[in-house]
């Protein structure tokens, strides 16, 4: 599914970074760890196309994205990708059920609302539908967000430490949520994280 | 979702500084569109009434009063001149026609205006019920001074001196209505017509008695009585030339050779209008100003908002959003708040125009009109829509350079 070879990265052509090669296979689950500063964001960014690539390949299902025109690999993030941060990074002006009706929108996909309805029901946030972004707990944003994330069946789900500005429970429910979701979709999910709550939960390890 | 959805929600979730926004561009969109209104109904309304006459003489004073007074029926007389002298004039090889007008009089402060029936001529007056002026002291009223008045025909009135309803009234002689006019939405609405002699009448001593005669040579100013008639007076006399010489030749003769004084409407409306135009500029600059102010608090809210959306952009980047999207998203806030400011802006100077002619008595009798549009305001609805994408044009290149890497990182 992911194949990078030869990857490396620099900021300000001082210091560069190499990447290791890695080869992920469809639904796979993966924990990225590193210090801070180790470059666990920046190769997230770049296997999620976020950032392009300076020297070295990534392929995803086939596709070369460090070769990708910006617009191309604007859809092709949309089509194939699901991110989730820190940060839930929710759109206060709309509701929950408009932010994540923004996914498919923005994706150029159906806009199903059937789909929202399982998918935050799978999440149990069903009744949330409605609700302002503003009057949601962090758990229950962070939950928005998992299912703003997997609402258009992406075959990678990319989350930047999804879990460390949550307490132990909402830790335990939201990243059990999250490798469900993942699982159920078969959906490959990379999470990049220094959390140590989360080892315990996914075996593979990429260490930087 | 679309995007349409997408710039409505940010802008009501900012619903204060948007309302302020669309209130602040019309206001200045409005004053635009009252003056705009305003000043083109008033050239129209000018050259309307001027139509046909292409001099006016009357007594020595001001030009401009002259104009005013017996056009446009809003100031006093100059004063009188001689029928006589006023006859000859008439006859002379270069006037085409010439209608008589003696005024003096009015009925709650509607003029009455002592005339032929050439003048209702001029303004291509029709009646709407009744009949013409057969013989003294029968008159014939316009629209809008029959509706206010409430006079229908049969109705008698006492007239009074002046232009005010203290006047001296002048109760032995009552007029009688014999007709009404349709409207015509020109100055002849809010005249009261007669012949020219029942203003004489009016004004005869209590004791004179008027005793119908035959004459061998009429007036052709006044047929009902003779030719060269050394006093009687009237206040003025509307002229029509009859070929373009006269334009050189006539005024100057009657300025230098006579001593009545010669006025062209065009000329004098043309020096009132520039009179009245630096007002109108003036206001037009403010209105400017204001619509300057609303662009720069339009362009400040767009760029802060933007500012604050840096993570929204990048997340909608990131789920496949392309940079042009985002930047037609932005230009779309910034024209939405335009679009709306001018639509309540034209509207609100539509509206402030009919309850001021609905309201203020005096605008009537201007018949002014709240419910015409120019085609000017659709350049003024271009212009606010240009206005929009020009205040949006920096915060969507913002919106343009989202690196999404270095805002998702930066947390």
């Amino acid at each position: 599914m992911i194949k990078t070879t030869s990857l490396r990265y620099s900021y300000n052509f001082e210091k560069e970074i190499s990447f290791k090669d890695l080869l992920i296979e469809k639904g796979e689950q993966f924990l990225l760890l590193g210090e801070s500063g180790s470059g666990k964001t920046t190769l997230l960014h770049l296997l999620g196309g976020l950032l392009k690539s300076q020297r070295g390949n990534i392929e995803v299902g086939g596709t070369d994205i460090a070769n990708l025109s910006e617009s191309n690999l604007d859809r092709f993030r949309g089509k194939h990708y699901g991110f989730i941060f820190q940060r839930n990074h929710l759109i206060q002006a709309l509701t929950v059920e408009k932010n994540l009706l923004m996914a498919p929108f923005l994706a150029g996909l159906d806009q199903d609302s059937a789909r929202i309805d399982d998918v935050l029901e799978q999440l149990g946030i069903g009744e949330k539908k409605h609700s302002r972004i503003q009057d949601l707990s962090l758990g229950q944003a962070q939950r928005v967000a998992i299912a703003r994330a997997v609402l258009n069946k992406p075959a990678i789900i990319i989350a930047d430490e999804p879990t460390s500005a949550l307490d132990d429970k909402n830790c335990d429910k939201v990243s059990d949520l999250l490798i469900s979701v993942a699982q159920q979709n078969n959906a490959t999910l990379i999470i990049a994280t220094h959390d140590q709550r989360l080892r315990s939960k996914i075996s593979n390890l990429i260490q930087l | 979702m679309n995007l349409v959805l997408l710039v409505f929600s940010y802008l009501k979730a900012r619903l204060l500084n948007t309302l302020l926004n669309i209130l602040l561009l019309s206001l200045g969109i409005a004053v635009i569109t009252v003056l705009l209104l305003f000043s083109n109904q008033l050239k129209e309304k000018i050259s309307d009434n001027t139509k046909g006459i292409d001099l006016v003489v009357g007594a020595k004073g001001s030009p401009l009063q002259l104009i005013l007074c017996n056009i446009f029926h809003i100031d006093f007389p100059t004063g009188n001149i001689k029928l006589n002298e006023a006859e000859r004039l008439a006859k002379h090889r270069l006037v085409k026609s010439a209608i008589p007008l003696a005024l003096g009089d009015s009925y709650q402060n509607f003029r009455i205006v002592g005339t032929n029936t050439a003048y209702a001529d001029l303004y291509q007056a029709e009646l709407a019920s009744g009949v013409w002026w057969v013989s003294d002291l029968e008159v014939v009223v316009g629209a809008a001074a029959a509706e206010i008045l409430k006079l229908k025909v049969g109705d008698t009135f006492e007239s009074a001196h002046g232009l005010s309803k203290e006047g001296h009234a002048h109760a032995e002689n009552p007029f009688v209505v014999r007709g009404v006019l349709k409207k015509l939405n020109s100055v002849i609405d809010n005249l009261i017509l007669t012949n020219v002699s029942s203003i004489w009448k009016v004004h005869e001593e209590h004791d004179s008695i008027n005793v119908e005669k035959v004459f061998s040579d009429t007036s052709i100013l006044v047929p009902t009585i003779a030719a060269g008639d050394s006093t009687k007076e009237i206040t003025s006399l509307l002229i029509k030339y009859r070929n373009p010489i006269a334009a050189i030749q006539l005024p100057r003769y009657i300025n230098t050779q006579t001593n009545m004084q010669a006025a062209s409407p065009a000329f004098e409306a043309a020096r009132l209008f520039s009179i009245l135009g630096v007002g109108v500029q003036a206001l037009n600059g403010f209105a400017y100003v204001l619509i300057f102010i609303s662009a720069l608090s339009i362009f400040i809210a767009l760029y802060n908002s933007l500012k604050e959306r840096k993570y929204d952009l990048a997340i909608m980047r990131s789920m496949g959003a392309s940079r042009t999207k985002l930047v037609v998203a932005t230009q779309l806030e910034g024209i939405t708040l335009t679009l709306f400011g001018s639509l309540i802006g034209m509207a609100l100077g539509h509206g402030v125009l009919y309850l001021f002619t609905a309201f203020v008595a005096e605008s009537q009798k201007t018949g002014i009109s709240a419910t015409i549009f120019y085609k000017e305001e659709l350049f003024l609805f271009g212009g606010s829509l240009l206005l929009g994408i020009i205040c949006s044009l920096i915060p969507s290149f913002q919106a343009y350079r989202t690196d999404i890497h270095k805002v998702l990182a930066g947390n």
